[in-house]
C-alpha cells in the first residue's frame, strides 16, 4: 500500500524534451489509468515511476521517500509489460518464482507461494510449462502472477492487453479489476484503449504531447472535458465540434451559417463576444424533421451497430455524426433537423482549446 | 516455408553449374583422390601405385608420433576455443552495455577477422620473439624465463594465444547479435525482479545465449583443427621437437616434406572424418537442445 506523488517531473533524451512537467498525486490503493495516444509520454512517466528511465527534473515519491535515485526494485513497484517479457528459458513457475529467488527465500517457501499464487490466477496446471507452450491469456496471468507474488506497493501495467484478442482482452480487464479489488495495491495503468481506461480507473488522467490534459473520475472527464483535446479523445464515436461565435444577446452560439445553438444565459453572458468550438456528442443529439431541430444538415450514409445505428451529415464542410436508436426515415442528401439535448453543449476557448464555464462573482459555478 | 520454383529446369541448371564446377574441382575430387591414395602405396615421384588395404591407416594409428600430434590437437582445439570464446563474450558484454568507447570496440573488434592466419603468425612471432621487442625486455628482467624457441609449452601457448586472437573477432559478432536480439524487456523485468547487472547476466542473458554459445563453440573446435596451419608454419613450423605439430600440420610435413603421400592422405582421411561428426553433432543434438521457442 503506498502513496505516490509526481512533481513537476520532465523527461528528455538528448535536448528534446518528452514529459513537460507533470503533477500528479496518487493515493493510497487507488487505480490510475494513464491514457493518451501513442508518443504521449505515458510509458515514459510509467518507466520513470519504475526506475527503469532516469528522471531529468523534478521528483517522485513513493510513501514519501524520493525514488529518484533508487534501483528499480528497491521502489517496491511491479511491473507488467505489454509483451510480457516472460523469461524464455524457465518454466512457469521459476518466472513467477524468479523474484523470491534472487531475494534469497529457501526453496520450500518458495514454492509454497507460487502455488499459492498460481492457484489465484489459475495457472496451476501450467507451472512445470515453459512460455513458448502457452496461449497469449495464459502468458498474460504468468505476467500477473510474477509481479502479485512479490506483493508490491504499487502496481504497474504498461498496456498489458494491446497483445491480446478483443474478447480476451475484456476478460483480462475483469481479471485485473479482480485482483486489484482483492490485493488493493496502488496501481497505475497506462493504455491507449479509451475503453479499458474508462471501464478500469478509479480515477483517470489524459495525457497528449507531454502534459497532462485532465484528471478525472471517468465519469467527470466523460461529462466535464477540460479541453477540445479531451473532449475528442474520450467517447466513441468520437464528439462533434463545430466552430461559432457566443452572443449574450441571443444566449447562444452562432454558426458561421446564421444557425444559433442556445445557451444557458450565465455562460453566454460570461463569454460574449467570444470565438468558440462546440463540442457535441453524438449520443446526445437526436434527429427530427427538418426545421425542427437547431440546425439542418444533409443526410450522407449511415452505420448499422446492432442495438443503434450511425448517422452521418453534412454540415457546412464538416461531417457530423448521430448515435440513435430508433430509424428515422433518411435519405441521401435530404436535410434532417438535429436537435441538441439539454445539457449536451460543451464549449471550448477557440484560441486556447480550454473548457468554458460561466463565472459568477468570485465563486465558479459549472452551469454546462 | 515460401520456396520459388523454376519453369524452366535447365535455367536453373544453369545458375547452379559455376559453384558446383567449384565445389567439385576444389572439394570433392581433391578428396576422392585422398580416399584413393589413402588405400594405396603411392610412390614418391608418381608412376604408379599398389593396393594396400587398411594397411595406410594401421601404420599410423600404431605410430606414437601419430598420437601425439592427435593430442597436440585437441590441446590446442580446447585452449583456443576456450580462449577465444571468452574473451569475446567479455568483450561483447562490454559492447551490449554500451560501456564507454564502445563503438570504437565495435569497429576495431572485426578486423582481426580480416586478417589471414599467416599474416597474424608472423606478426605474433615477431611479438612473442624471445630476441626482440616487448619479450626481450622480459627475458632481460628475468632471463630466460621466456623462450618457445626450446620451450615446448610456451610455444603451443604463443599458437594458442595467436589462434585466439584470430578468431576472437568472429565469434564477437556472434555474441553482440546474440546478445542484442535479447528482449530488453527481459532484463528490464529482471531489474524490476531484483536481480542486479552480474545476476541478470547469469540467470537470464547467459542461458539465452546458449545457442550462439554452442554453434561457436563447435565452429572454433572445427576451424582449429583445420585453419591452424597458416599459424603453426610461420610460427613454429611444428617444433620445438614436434611440440606444436598439430594434425592438419603434420600431415604437410609428412607428405610434402616426408613424401610420404599415402600415410599423409590416410592422415587428412582421418581428420576429416573428424571435422565431419563435429558438424554432425552440431547440428543433431545440439541446435536440438538450446533452442526455446
Amino acid at each position: 500500500m503506498a502513496q505516490i506523488s509526481i512533481r513537476n517531473v520532465r523527461k528528455s533524451y538528448a535536448k528534446q524534451e518528452v514529459v513537460h512537467g507533470v503533477d500528479l498525486e496518487v493515493a493510497t490503493g487507488e487505480f490510475i489509468v494513464i491514457l493518451g495516444p501513442s508518443g504521449c509520454g505515458k510509458s515514459t512517466l510509467l518507466r520513470m515511476i519504475a526506475g527503469l528511465e532516469s528522471v531529468t527534473s523534478g521528483d517522485i515519491t513513493i510513501d514519501n521517500r524520493v525514488v529518484n535515485d533508487l534501483e528499480p526494485h528497491q521502489r517496491g513497484c511491479a511491473m507488467v509489460f505489454q509483451n510480457y517479457a516472460l523469461y524464455p528459458h524457465m518454466t512457469v513457475a521459476e518466472n513467477i518464482g524468479y523474484a523470491l529467488k534472487v531475494a534469497g527465500l529457501p526453496k520450500v517457501d518458495r514454492l509454497a507461494r507460487v502455488q499459492a499464487v498460481a492457484t489465484s490466477v489459475g495457472l496451476t496446471e501450467f507451472l512445470e510449462r515453459r512460455p513458448g507452450q502457452l496461449s497469449g491469456g495464459q502468458r498474460q496471468r504468468v505476467a500477473m502472477a510474477r509481479a502479485i507474488i512479490r506483493e508490491p506497493k504499487v502496481f504497474l501495467f504498461d498496456e498489458p492487453l494491446s497483445n491480446l484478442d478483443a474478447k480476451l482482452r475484456v476478460q483480462m480487464r475483469h481479471e485485473i479489476r479482480r485482483i486489484h479489488n482483492h490485493i488493493h495495491a496502488t496501481s497505475v495503468f497506462v493504455t491507449h484503449d479509451q475503453q479499458e481506461g474508462m471501464t478500469l480507473a478509479d480515477r483517470l488522467v489524459v495525457m497528449n504531447k507531454g502534459v497532462i490534459e485532465q484528471v478525472g473520475t471517468p465519469e467527470e472527464i466523460y461529462h466535464r472535458p477540460a479541453s477540445v483535446y479531451v473532449g475528442g479523445f474520450i467517447g466513441s464515436p468520437a464528439m462533434n465540434f463545430l466552430s461559432g461565435q457566443i452572443s449574450a444577446q441571443d444566449s447562444a452560439v452562432v454558426l458561421a451559417n446564421g444557425a444559433k445553438i442556445p445557451l444557458p444565459v450565465p455562460l453566454a453572458a460570461a463569454h460574449d463576444g467570444q470565438f468558440t468550438q462546440i463540442g457535441l456528442r453524438p449520443e446526445e443529439l437526436a434527429l427530427v424533421p427538418a426545421g425542427k431541430g437547431a440546425f439542418d444538415a444533409a443526410f450522407e450514409f449511415a452505420e448499422e451497430l446492432g442495438a443503434a445505428r450511425l448517422y452521418h451529415f453534412q454540415f457546412e464542410d464538416l461531417m457530423l455524426t448521430v448515435l440513435s436508436a430508433d430509424k428515422p426515415a433518411v435519405e441521401k442528401g435530404k436535410p434532417m433537423g438535429i436537435r441538441i439535448g439539454a445539457g449536451a453543449v460543451h464549449l471550448f476557448a477557440a484560441d486556447t482549446g480550454k473548457r468554458l464555464s460561466a463565472k459568477v462573482g468570485s465563486r465558479e459555478r459549472e452551469l454546462v | 516455408m515460401r520456396r520459388a520454383y523454376f519453369k524452366n529446369n535447365w535455367i536453373a541448371a544453369l545458375m547452379v553449374t559455376p559453384q558446383l564446377i567449384v565445389v567439385f574441382t576444389f572439394f570433392y575430387f581433391p578428396a576422392s583422390q585422398a580416399m584413393y591414395w589413402a588405400f594405396t602405396l603411392e610412390q614418391p615421384w608418381g608412376g604408379g601405385n599398389t593396393w594396400v588395404g587398411l594397411d595406410n591407416f594401421r601404420a599410423i594409428l600404431s605410430d606414437d608420433l601419430y598420437w601425439s600430434s592427435v593430442w597436440l590437437s585437441i590441446v590446442f582445439a580446447l585452449g583456443s576455443t576456450a580462449l577465444a570464446v571468452g574473451m569475446a563474450l567479455i568483450l561483447a558484454i562490454f559492447v551490449d552495455r554500451q560501456l564507454a568507447g564502445y563503438k570504437a570496440y565495435k569497429i576495431g573488434m572485426i578486423w582481426p577477422y580480416a586478417i589471414a592466419a599467416p599474416a597474424v603468425g608472423l606478426a605474433f612471432r615477431f611479438i612473442f620473439s624471445p630476441g626482440a621487442g616487448i619479450m626481450m625486455f622480459v627475458n632481460q628482467v628475468f632471463p630466460d624465463l621466456w623462450n618457445p624457441v626450446e620451450n615446448g609449452t610456451q610455444a603451443m601457448a604463443m599458437v594458442i594465444l595467436a589462434g585466439a586472437w584470430k578468431q576472437v573477432a568472429y565469434n564477437f559478432i556472434f555474441f553482440l547479435a546474440g546478445l542484442q536480439s535479447i528482449p530488453r524487456s527481459l532484463i528490464e523485468a529482471g531489474a524490476m525482479d531484483g536481480a542486479r547487472t552480474l545476476r541478470r547476466m547469469r540467470d537470464i542473458q547467459l542461458p539465452l545465449l546458449a545457442p550462439t554459445f554452442f554453434f561457436v563453440l563447435v565452429i572454433n573446435i572445427t576451424d582449429s583443427f583445420t585453419d591452424s596451419f597458416g599459424i603453426i608454419d610461420t610460427m613454429t613450423a611444428g617444433g620445438p621437437s614436434r611440440a606444436t605439430n598439430l594434425m592438419v600440420y603434420k600431415i604437410f610435413n609428412d607428405g610434402f616434406q616426408g613424401l610420404d603421400y599415402s600415410g599423409a592422405a590416410a592422415q587428412s582421411i582421418i581428420l576429416m572424418g573428424l571435422v565431419i561428426a563435429l558438424t554432425f553433432v552440431q547440428f543433431r543434438y545440439i541446435e536440438r537442445k538450446v533452442h526455446y521457442t
